[in-house]
């Protein structure tokens, strides 16, 4: 460390925790040691399942019942008063030092926060359990904390429900609900991961405030190295329960010493890394394939979720006009809610199209009946995002990939496919004998490759990915998409690639569509619309994508401020 | 559930996954994860539950005497004798042999629930599955159907379809048929709904989608990827049901709606019978086929809800780990290979 911090505000000891689990005890974290010192940011970063959030959330004795914690974890309050060791504090002491002392910020703010008391209430939860404060006191407290992380208005707000707040203002309530009582340390768990790249900035900065204005230490959980380099001062990586190496931010980013962090930040995606392939790529194509009829063709594409009872219907997607050539990738990006799931959905004709028109492999989707449209699904193929939930937990992988063959009649039953099964096993690179086993023996990335055989077992001709890699660790992702692009250029099919990260995007796709409340904003190569983007959205989305980088995200921040401020 | 063994399984057995071969049958796979009071609770409820099956089975052997036993080579049995060395538990005011009857009647209450059961979950499973998968006026309707059942009080209910089917007869397989039929009346709309529920929620997981996305036809959906997952809460609700199954029949048979004594031997009934004999003081009449339900009852629900604990993994006690610290978990942190970080791939391994 480059400075001797006058105080540390927690102190982790050798902090081993185990979990009771079915299969015997698991431990999840070992022998961990570890300092937060008074107003720093502290990011712990590691893979899902490294023991991150349990090491977190160990400080505030946020652990289920079935953990078995030992060493020490102690806890000083903010002015160095008092000291606990949190692992000895009975229930009722845990009670009383948890919001004074340390404070917690969850990933989901949809579900941290009760929806029928109004949020005000919610705020002064923290001031009525610790402290003797007047209704009106607590009301002072309250309106002058939101206002200090960014409500506007909040005299009146305060009295709102939840529901009545979007995504990035709740998580400003959360944050305030922590600051409530002006703890020393703040435990951040994944707080932006739930958001759009664009909020998470505007969290990102609100959380710099709450260490420079409150002096908060602030212990960041997070598996995205971008929001490491936009926002911690030191950093710890943590593999396997253990933590790897511990640097402040610079180091870590300019010289990583162990071979896991060094191999973690290898695979971070980087922005304008995809446009050299996109140009290899464009490069070998025939002189007659930009005249060649489109796989996929929408013009002024309409989708309408009708509103339930006396509320209005929801346009999804308003109006989209977009292409896709044989052999060609398209990605996708948008915020939540943008439509580009739906764009995805209606192609693979599991979302009906209301408006304009939709031609899939020469079949025009707005009123397609399914019977008409059941030979075309085997052309296409689809990646789901959860690659979890996309199989059935009952049937092993070698009969999940074998469905599409033996619903298309290539095979008799699961058996007789096995040989075609092995080889497009063997194709995303997984082992034959994985076919035996079930889907929850699997890991994600392991589970998402077999997604891919699968989707690929009838060689189709377009392949619609939506959000292949979001619920993958980075390490995995770069992986996968790695062998998304062997298995494109091999098979060569064409594809509409969805993703929330332009980043990731812009290693795969020829092409890039932006698309913002419904409506395609702007579209391009990857070159075009990343280095010289024409929508005043696709500027404010590019700006706000940190990259992992620190003196490069400095820089970008500071663009950042000025775009938001105009 | 999910354990039958394929062929290829030998290839599968790692550590810490479910466990296959019988060591995964249902019962058996909870009793080996259940540990202090909740595996008491089930070991004391699968044994009574044992026991029950076993008396069921070899009533022949068991008991001295044919149900409608009322006299031997020497003579009639005489009605309400006190326990004796002849007549262990007495005998009844009918002149019937206690101990036969209860013995006996263990077989009749156990055809009732089985057939009962089979009946009721074959219809449920049937019904909700369509009805939520399907969903539209059908299901509208075998829901008001289902809560219009509901309704009722079940044994009124019993009471009706017992006449409706029986019209007097009393014969062993028309009295236990009409007992099994009245008792699927009430329950299908048990198993519909909570097979109903299931399939919707199904309906909407991503491997459905993805079966649909592959152009996998309706009966295909219902059959391979609906069917099993729906059904997997189902032996829960089964051992429950048999238990409430058991007191439905007593109670019809106390109702004097039950099978005739010389048809079958059946606990209610005998209790009813038994009435008048309390206040004279004869109290082995009642006591024992009462015990025999009170027994078969709680043996079949500690079952279930032991299982249901069991099932619910917040719910379900764990052994907790010595002092020792644990180094057991070195393997189950991460699936991956010590140093590499990217995920395990053994695909290298094998050298493609």
């Amino acid at each position: 460390m480059t400075t001797t911090p006058a105080r540390d505000v927690v102190d982790i000891d050798d902090l081993t925790v185990s979990f009771a689990t079915d299969s015997g005890d698991v431990a999840a974290v070992k022998g961990v040691t570890l300092a937060v010192a008074a107003g720093e940011v502290l990011a712990i970063v590691g893979e899902s399942g490294s023991g991150k959030s349990v090491t977190a959330r160990s400080i505030l004795g946020l652990l289920p019942e079935t953990a078995t914690t030992r060493g020490a974890v102690v806890l000083r309050s903010k002015d160095g008063a008092s000291a606990h060791d949190v692992v000895t504090l009975s229930p009722r002491q845990l009670g009383d030092i948890r919001g004074v002392d340390a404070a917690m910020v969850f990933q989901e703010p949809s579900t941290a926060l009760n929806p029928v008391y109004p949020v005000g209430w919610q705020i002064a939860e923290g001031l009525r359990a610790h402290g003797k404060y007047t209704r009106a006191e607590a009301r002072a407290k309250v309106v002058d904390v939101m206002r200090r992380v960014g409500i506007p208005d909040p005299e009146k707000r305060v009295d709102h429900y939840p529901h009545q707040f979007s995504g990035g203002q709740k998580q400003r309530i959360v944050i305030a609900q922590a600051l409530v009582l002006d703890p020393g340390v703040i435990i951040a768990d994944e707080p932006t991961t739930a958001l759009d790249v664009t909020v998470q900035a505007e969290i990102l900065d609100l959380l710099r405030r709450c260490r420079d204005e409150f002096g908060t230490a602030i212990v960041l959980i997070t598996h995205n190295m971008g929001v490491v380099a936009d926002l911690a001062d030191r950093v710890a990586v943590m593999y396997s329960g253990k933590i790897v190496e511990q640097a402040d931010v610079a180091t870590l980013f300019s010289s990583p010493q162990d071979p896991y962090t060094q191999k973690l930040l290898a695979s971070v995606p980087r922005l304008g890394e995809g446009s050299a392939r996109a140009v290899e790529r464009s490069s070998r194509r025939e002189a007659g394939w930009a005249d060649s009829a489109p796989v996929v063709e929408a013009r002024d594409l309409r989708i309408v979720y009708p509103g339930r009872l006396r509320q209005p219907d929801f346009v999804a997607v308003d109006g989209v006009s977009l292409a896709i050539r044989p052999g060609e990738v398209l990605g996708l990006v948008g915020e939540s809610g943008s439509g580009k799931t739906t764009i995805g959905r209606a192609i693979a004709g599991l979302t009906k199209v209301t408006g304009g028109s939709l031609q899939v492999l020469g079949t025009e989707m707005n009123g397609v009946k399914e019977k008409t449209f059941r030979p075309v699904r085997e052309r296409i193929g689809f990646v789901f995002q959860d690659p979890a939930s996309s199989f059935n937990p009952l049937l092993t992988i070698a009969e999940a990939v074998a469905e599409p063959l033996v619903v298309h009649k290539r095979a008799g039953d699961a058996r007789e496919a096995r040989g075609r099964v092995d080889e497009l096993l063997e194709a995303v690179q997984l082992p034959k004998a994985f076919g035996d086993r079930f889907p929850h023996e699997l890991s994600g990335g392991q589970r998402q490759r077999a997604s891919l055989a699968r989707s690929l077992a009838l060689q189709p001709e377009l392949l619609i990915a939506d959000e292949p890699t979001s619920a993958l660790d980075v390490s995995v992702q770069a992986r996968v998409l790695e062998l998304f692009d062997e298995l494109q250029r091999e098979f060569g099919f064409a594809a509409l690639f969805i993703s929330h990260d332009l980043a990731v995007v812009d290693l795969l796709a020829d092409r890039i569509a932006v698309l913002y409340r419904g409506s395609l904003v702007e579209e391009g190569t990857g070159a075009e619309v990343l280095g010289n983007p024409q929508h005043p959205y696709t500027q404010r989305l590019l700006a706000s994508l940190p990259v992992p980088d620190p003196a490069e995200q400095a820089r970008r921040r500071a663009t950042w401020e000025q775009l938001s401020q105009s | 559930m999910a354990t039958v063994a394929t062929p290829q399984a030998p290839a599968v057995e790692a550590g810490g996954r479910r466990p296959r071969g019988w060591r995964g049958l249902p019962v058996v796979r909870q009793l080996r994860q259940s540990v202090g009071l909740q595996r008491g609770m089930l070991v004391a409820g699968l044994l009574l539950t044992g026991l029950f099956l076993l008396t069921a089975l070899f009533a022949p052997l068991l008991a001295p005497y044919e149900y409608n036993q009322l006299r031997d080579p020497a003579g009639p049995f005489g009605a309400q004798q006190a326990p004796s060395s002849e007549h262990w538990l007495g005998t009844t005011v009918g002149g019937y042999d206690v101990l036969s009857r209860v013995i006996w009647g263990s077989r009749t209450a156990l055809l009732v629930i089985v057939a009962a059961v089979l009946m009721s979950i074959v219809i449920g499973v049937l019904l909700g599955l369509v009805s939520g998968y399907f969903g539209g006026w059908l299901d509208r309707v075998l829901v008001v159907i289902a809560d219009a059942i509901y309704a009722f009080p079940s044994l009124l209910l019993a009471i009706v379809v017992g006449i409706v089917l029986n019209g007097g007869e009393s014969s062993l397989a028309g009295g236990i048929m009409a007992a099994a039929i009245s008792i699927t009346v009430i329950f299908v709309p048990q198993y519909l709904r909570v097979v109903r529920a299931e399939t919707v929620r199904i309906k909407a997981e991503a491997y459905v989608e993805s079966a649909r996305v592959i152009g996998a036809g309706q009966w295909r959906i219902m059959s391979r990827h609906v069917f099993r997952n729906a059904t997997r809460t189902l032996p829960l609700i089964l051992t429950l049901n048999a238990s409430e199954a058991i007191l439905t029949l007593a109670g019809l048979g106390f109702l004097g709606f039950g099978i005739e004594p010389t048809a079958a031997a059946e606990w209610g009934y005998d209790l009813q019978k038994a009435l008048s004999d309390v206040t004279s003081g004869i109290w082995w009449t009642s006591v024992f086929p009462g015990l025999a339900i009170v027994l078969v009852v709680l043996g079949l629900t500690l079952v279930g809800e032991s299982l249901n604990d069991l099932a619910d993994p917040r719910l379900r006690t764990r052994r907790r780990g010595g002092t020792s610290p644990a180094d057991v978990a070195e393997t189950s942190v991460v699936p991956a290979a010590a140093a590499v970080p990217t995920e395990l791939d053994p695909a290298k391994e094998v050298g493609l």
